[in-house]
């Protein structure tokens, strides 16, 4: 699946006031790539991710999405903040339940994906929990799983770790990599932390803030698989890093520009 | 013991009519208004089922569960579909805060014009004080689905009827409790009234006749049977609730 946009905008007006999510948006995602947006807060970076899975609309410019059309359902997967598993359904059929709904999952053997996706996350033992049972790092992956589990052609992740303590967060971009590598989807993961989309990505767009542009759109040449001790250790780690936080400090003094229209 | 809830279940309306008791054979009280317990229990138990009480509460019941059964079930219907459909809410709305207030006791005169003296017109009136009621929680209930769930949904394309019934039922399933349980206690108050006037059997009936002929234990054998069908029927919808909504449990 790949992602093409032209001069896509977003713009929120509620009477008098006009407000600029997103502003003449020019790039491509290309197939099976991780590819990262990363942004100060409010630079429409989650609005963005919504019009491509389609749960906001962008004003003008256009958003196309190959091979994907609207009568094959089940191709996009999401990963929000928060967890958004259905507390009244376990584990399992919280999994279940999204596959049940796919027309591709037909004649398939539910149980088994259900399993498969379950053992992926290492959550064997939780299966029949309800999600309150289990801790933030815990339902996240379960909403992983959820995601991979329904063999979208595209994974949209909208900051899907930001509640997570660092020790978790780093246990799941490991877990996350993994099962990336495994199925080869094309994955596109909104975030605020540098180090994060450094780790993750193949490409980072960074986006500038009030309004929301491409400030810069930067290739991560590091080697995969990528494993954070040692990959932290590399200089060319440390200068991708450095370079993206460059960008992004001229985005994040204070207040530099609250313009809203 | 004193922290277990059956325990009090028992306990507190057992004190009330301890203290009535000893008022009563004290003479603090009039024994002709408030005979003792102890007497109208005994009137209950062994004079009462002669009398036809058994007809009575087979009456009101059946009335009771037909009308609170076909209440709460268009109260949910309309509910879910004013909660998920803006223009049914839109217009429905304005129907339901106009006709919400007025007591149903009110308008059962009219509704006997239309249904008759008999047994519809009584089920009816129930059905209409069950349903605004469920019906305004269900709505309540719908509306308090995080956004989240219904984000979930467009994204994978949850088929309608499957939201319907497995995202947003069981989401507001507790404000539909609420609903349900309100709903029950006012359906007695209703039947009641409604059998004081155009009926031939039933709790509310027996009431009335036997104010009527100065039967006071009778009268109070009634009230005491209504009060029972009230705690059993709230006992009940707990009982189911907590079966239902076992997921919201936060320990273990």
């Amino acid at each position: 699946m790949q992602i093409f946009t032209t001069h896509l905008s977003k713009v929120f007006s509620r009477k008098e006031q006009r407000t600029v999510a997103y502003e003449n948006l020019n790039f491509q995602i290309g197939q099976g790539e991780f590819f990262c947006i990363l942004g100060p807060s409010g630079c429409g970076k989650t609005s963005l991710l919504r019009t491509i899975a389609g749960l906001e609309t962008a004003t003008s410019g256009e958003l196309n999405i190959q091979p994907l059309n609207a009568s094959k359902p089940g191709s996009i997967g999401m990963v929000f903040q928060e967890h958004g598993l259905f507390p009244w359904m376990t584990i399992r059929n919280n999994i279940r339940f999204l596959l049940e709904n796919n027309v591709h999952m037909v004649n398939r053997d539910l149980d088994a994906i259900v399993n498969e996706f379950i053992d992926l996350v290492r959550l064997t033992t939780f299966a029949d929990y309800f999600p309150h049972q289990l801790s933030g790092g815990m339902r996240q992956r379960v909403s992983i799983a959820r995601s991979f589990a329904n063999e979208p052609d595209l994974l949209l992740m909208d900051e899907p770790f930001v509640f997570l303590d660092y020790q978790t967060r780093c246990a799941l971009h490991g877990l996350l990599l993994e099962i990336w590598q495994r199925k080869k989807k094309t994955l596109v993961f909104v975030t605020h932390d540098i180090e994060e989309a450094v780790f993750l990505a193949d490409r980072v767009l960074v986006m500038s803030a009030h309004p929301g542009t491409v400030k810069s759109i930067i290739d991560i040449n590091l080697p995969r698989p990528r494993e954070f001790l040692t990959l932290r250790k590399l200089p060319a780690y440390q200068d991708q890093v450095s370079e993206l936080m460059e960008l992004l400090r001229e985005e994040c003094e204070p207040f530099k520009s609250n313009q809203s229209v | 013991m004193l922290k277990n809830r059956y325990f009090w279940l028992f306990m507190s309306p057992l004190s009330i009519l301890l203290l009535w008791e000893i008022s009563t054979r004290s003479g603090l009280l009039d024994a002709r208004f408030f005979p003792a317990p102890s007497a109208i229990f005994y009137y209950l138990i062994f004079t009462s089922p002669g009398e036809g009480l058994w007809t009575d509460i087979s009456a009101s019941l059946y009335r009771i569960f037909w009308g609170y059964l076909a209440g709460c079930a268009s109260g949910i219907v309309l509910g879910v579909s004013m909660g998920l459909n803006h223009t049914v809410r839109v217009m429905i709305y304005p129907l339901v805060a106009l006709l919400y207030p007025i007591p149903k006791i009110a308008i059962l005169p009219l509704i006997m014009l239309i249904f008759g003296i008999g047994e519809m017109s009584k089920i009816v009136v129930v059905a209409i004080g069950s349903f605004f009621l469920v019906l305004i929680n269900t709505l309540h209930g719908v509306d308090s689905v995080a956004k989240i769930y219904h984000d979930v949904a467009q994204v994978y394309r949850i088929k309608k009827h499957n939201f319907v019934l497995r995202v947003i039922l069981p989401g507001a399933l507790p404000a539909i409790f609420t609903g349900l349980k309100l709903a029950i206690g006012y359906s007695l108050v209703i039947v009641v009234a409604a059998e004081f006037s155009g009926a031939d059997a039933g709790i509310g009936y027996l009431i009335w006749q036997s104010w009527e002929t100065f039967s006071i234990k009778a009268m109070y054998a009634g009230i005491f049977v209504i009060g029972a069908l009230g705690l059993a029927f709230s006992l009940i919808l707990n009982f189911l609730e907590r079966r239902l909504t076992l997921w919201r449990d936060t320990d273990q």
